[in-house]
């Protein structure tokens, strides 16, 4: 491995007129994702009485204990399905492979809140399944299977793992595709076997890759509220909202919150500076690894490794989903408003995933030309609300967003005499800054791993050619990139369109969206009636999947054939 | 396609409120930010609209309804503010986000003991913390709630989160009547006779009942309508009909604990002579038929019948302590909670 700083060369050495836009654009970004951080400041310095010895006594090692738990068992389970499933799908051919390869992301269109409620029901005791197996085996007794609850630890483990996975499997995968043929074929020419190769080569250089998509997944499931809560998992963030919805102290936790954040913080740069002065790009001009073909009962295996983890983490919520809209339907019809709920849910989800991909694009893009110290910080501050329940990030964004749009209301009403409101709130643009600020770190991360695929050398044969930062930018690193762009939004669209609790808290009178809608009729416990907007958000989850997969198969074939 | 167009079609309102701020001071209009479900409180603002022509505005706001209004200031558009809990009107006094409101028709409909002395919240219905029992398991015909740490059902109590409001406010009744030693007592005890980890919702303590899971656990009286009325589904209606009802007692025999359900008119209101409206309305008898009907709550105006499958369950006495009494004891008994584990 080379120190790429070394034998890279930087815009920035040439223009530091270029390099200052850099700098300047990602302070600006870098402040407005503080915004937040600084209300929750403004919070917990109001200070939270004694309570804190009270959360060191009680709550609060309880409460670590379990979140380390969980995100281990969390950390694993989405390291192990998507590194694995990543490698099956790259490295061999087997039936229904080009099915299964699109089909693993679908997880990731359920929301961990839908996930929770349809599996207590299958699973419950008297649900289809027991129910089902009980009438099987003879048994009568609801409790005579010895099913473990899935109201757990463990429970919310494997459901959380189920859903959190495609963060990995999607920038691994991306980069086992692109990882060239020579690297590979040369270990195997060395004689290594398939599963030395992988271990040994494919797997130190998809570090990267893994690396965001773990911290991905694991910053969602210590983030969760909906699942943890229901199924009774302790976690920090659980202690969080009980101290502010229990025991009415914003203050206390705005205070843990940031405790949280920056151990958060400590153990993502922990994880960068192991990573730093590496070089994981590869060589140019290569074609992809050819895939081995695995036939008679390999292949069936592969198969069914592919497809179990997209059986349960989509085909149980999905099938759960359908059954239950469909009894709605008998009942009642289509809720008549569902096509409104659906059309905010798509604007705002687009118009926040369009915002954020370009941010990132710039920031990455930044990141990747200068080699100022200060602007890479910047760059790691800007992600810093996916390390943020969204719940708390909501709430603190309120203090600087309301100020502001005080701000303006009272200059308005200065000149003209009248007060427009609170045009921040009142419009949706707190809401939508609130999804950007949230998902920003999925868009930067997922670009920067698609630029470490692009060698150094090229950006220097560009400025060689006389190619400026602009031109390199527009004319060859967006292009290499566009599948990390595609994927990164896509990501942030499907987010957007389950985030729930900023929702709540930021939107504008009589403004529903789906999910806020299903949360609505869950918490009355109409589940049925949300269960059809679930299925909106599940179908529409699946769109860009379906859309990812037809560019990410021609952008392979491009590659192949050139 | 008519469904395409008005997808278009919202997809166009959307843009237009995404870049044109609405100005919610018109004439004609009153701003209410709830907490409660939009199922359950469209239909009442609905009926409003009906009578008075006043357009009725709504945020749903799970938590931070306190701290958006707080942080809106003095141009915030909320003028009435509608929640659950005693502890959240109280909290919202606290924090000066309210103001007071007197009016005859208001203190007509609202008993004195479901009000604020000076007018600056009012409760608009109840709901009682019963006791969910099994039909075939659980023989007692009365029960309290300190009953539930009895050796006899060791391995047979289901409840929600003890942190969950619902029963911090139970919990914090008891250490008013019985202090909070036996509380913390009480709530090891529980905790011991616990069948399954403290957590779900209301509803799973009777679906676990049916389940065999568990023989009896603490609920709110609303969601026996839910279940029973069929409105959850037909799976929900046999959880409902799988449990007795106790309404229970503390060992005083004084009453049920109830919580409710209320509003506030916001400081900052804008259109406070239509939040005031509302209010009224809100206590109306035509309202609280829906408050007893579309939710299954107690309603608090006087000569306003409760729905029958809530009639049914007995005749509720309220217990007499003072709501504001119990709100200074909701801090401490969240610690309880914490402090013998009850939820690990």
């Amino acid at each position: 491995m080379t120190d790429s700083a070394m034998t890279a060369p930087r815009a920035g050495t040439r223009s530091t007129r270029s390099d200052h836009l850099w700098l300047v654009g990602c302070a600006l970004v870098a402040l407005l994702a503080l915004a937040p951080i600084l209300g929750l400041v403004f919070f917990a310095a109001r200070g939270s009485g004694t309570l804190w010895p009270h959360l060191i006594a009680n709550v609060l090692p309880a409460a670590a204990r379990t979140t380390a738990l969980l995100l281990l068992g969390v950390g694993i389970l989405v390291t192990a399905i998507g590194i694995g499933a990543a490698w099956l799908v790259t490295a061999y051919r087997f039936p229904g492979r080009r099915i299964l390869e699109w089909a693993l992301l679908l997880p990731l269109s359920v929301p961990s809140y839908v996930m929770a409620y349809a599996y207590l029901d299958v699973v419950h005791p008297i649900g289809p399944l027991q129910t089902g197996l009980r009438n099987l085996l003879g048994i009568t007794d609801p409790r005579g299977l010895p099913f473990p609850d899935i109201r757990s630890l463990g429970g919310a483990i494997f459901l959380l793992g189920l859903i959190l996975y495609p963060y990995v499997y999607l920038p691994v995968r991306a980069l086992f595709v692109m990882q060239s043929a020579s690297m590979l074929e040369a270990s195997r020419t060395l004689g290594a076997d398939r599963f030395r190769t992988f271990r040994t080569v494919a797997l130190p250089l998809a570090r990267p890759a893994v690396a965001v998509g773990v911290s991905l997944a694991l910053m969602e499931a210590l983030n969760d509220i909906g699942a943890s809560e229901f199924l009774g998992v302790r976690t920090l963030t659980v202690a969080i909202y009980t101290t502010w919805v229990t025991r009415s102290s914003i203050e206390g936790a705005a205070q843990i919150a940031l405790v949280m954040l920056a151990i958060v913080f400590a153990l993502v740069l922990i994880e960068r500076l192991g990573r730093r002065g590496m070089n994981y790009s590869g060589p140019r001009g290569n074609k992809p690894a050819m895939a081995q073909p695995l036939s008679g009962l390999s292949g069936l295996v592969a198969t069914l490794l592919c497809a179990a983890p997209i059986l349960l983490g989509f085909v149980v919520p999905a099938s759960y989903l359908v059954v239950s809209a469909w009894r709605r339907i008998q009942l009642g019809g289509i809720p008549a408003d569902l096509w409104v709920w659906t059309g905010n849910s798509l604007l705002f989800a687009a118009v926040a995933a369009l915002i954020t991909v370009g941010v990132g694009l710039f920031l990455a893009s930044a990141g990747r030309m200068s080699r100022r110290k200060s602007l890479h910080g910047l760059i790691r501050l800007s992600g810093i609300g996916y390390a943020i329940p969204g719940t708390v990030l909501a709430v603190g964004l309120l203090v600087p967003i309301a100020g502001l749009d005080n701000w303006i209301a009272d200059a308005i009403k200065g000149i003209w005499g009248r007060s427009p409101g609170l045009i921040l709130m009142s419009s949706g643009a707190a809401l939508i800054l609130a999804y950007c600020l949230r998902f920003l770190a999925i868009s930067i991360g997922g670009i920067e791993a698609g630029f470490t695929r692009i060698s150094p050398s090229i950006d220097m044969a560009a400025h060689a050619l006389g190619a400026g930062t602009g031109r390199l930018l527009g004319g060859i690193h967006v292009p290499l990139l566009s599948p990390a762009i595609a994927a990164a939004g896509l990501l942030v669209f499907v987010d957007c369109m389950k985030e729930l609790p900023a929702t709540l808290l930021l939107r504008p009178f009589n403004f529903e969206t789906l999910a806020t809608y299903v949360y609505g009729e869950a918490a009355r416990g109409t589940y049925e009636d949300g269960a059809i907007a679930a299925l909106v958000i599940v179908v529409i989850g699946m769109l860009p999947v379906a859309l990812l997969a037809r560019a990410g198969t021609r952008a392979e074939k491009r590659t192949i054939v050139g | 396609m008519p469904s395409l167009a008005r997808l278009a079609q919202s997809a166009a309102a959307a843009a237009v409120l995404l870049t044109s701020a609405l100005p919610a001071l018109a004439d004609g209009e009153v701003n209410v930010y709830t907490t409660r479900e939009p199922g359950l409180i469209q239909p009442l603002l609905d009926s409003f609209t009906k009578e008075t022509g006043i357009k009725a505005n709504v945020i749903f706001v799970k938590e931070g309804l306190a701290e958006r209004v707080a942080t809106e200031g003095a141009n915030s558009p909320a003028d009435l503010l509608s929640v659950v809990d005693y502890g959240n009107l109280i909290e919202l006094v606290d924090r000066g986000l309210t103001q007071p409101v007197k009016t005859e028709a208001l203190e007509a409909a609202i008993p004195a003991n479901l009000r604020d002395a000076d007018g600056q919240w009012y409760a608009l219905s109840m709901r009682a913390r019963v006791i969910y029992a099994s039909k075939d398991r659980v023989k007692d015909e009365t029960l309290t709630y300190e009953d539930l740490a009895d050796p006899r059902f060791k391995g047979k109590v289901c409840i929600r989160s003890g942190q969950h409001p619902y029963n911090t406010s139970l919990i914090a009744a008891m250490i008013e009547k019985d202090g909070a030693d036996a509380t913390k007592t009480w709530l090891t005890d529980v905790k011991g006779n616990l069948a399954r980890k403290a957590g779900g919702g209301d509803r799973d303590v009777a679906r676990d009942i049916l389940a065999n899971l568990c023989d009896v656990g603490i609920a709110n009286s609303y969601y026996v309508g839910l279940m029973r009325s069929g409105k959850g589904g037909p799976e929900q209606q046999e959880w409902g009909n799988a449990i007795r009802v106790i309404l229970p007692t503390f060992k005083d025999k004084a009453g049920t604990h109830v919580n409710v359900s209320g509003a506030a008119v916001a400081k900052n209101a804008p259109n406070k002579e239509n939040a005031v409206k509302l209010l009224e309305f809100l206590a109306s008898q035509e309202a609280q038929e829906i408050y007893a009907k579309a939710n299954f709550e107690y309603p608090v105006r006087a000569g306003v019948a409760a729905d029958p499958i809530i009639a049914e369950l007995g005749t509720l006495t309220v217990d007499p302590t003072p709501l504001t009494a119990i709100a200074n004891d909701r801090k401490q008994a969240s610690e309880l909670v914490d402090v013998v584990g009850f939820d690990d």
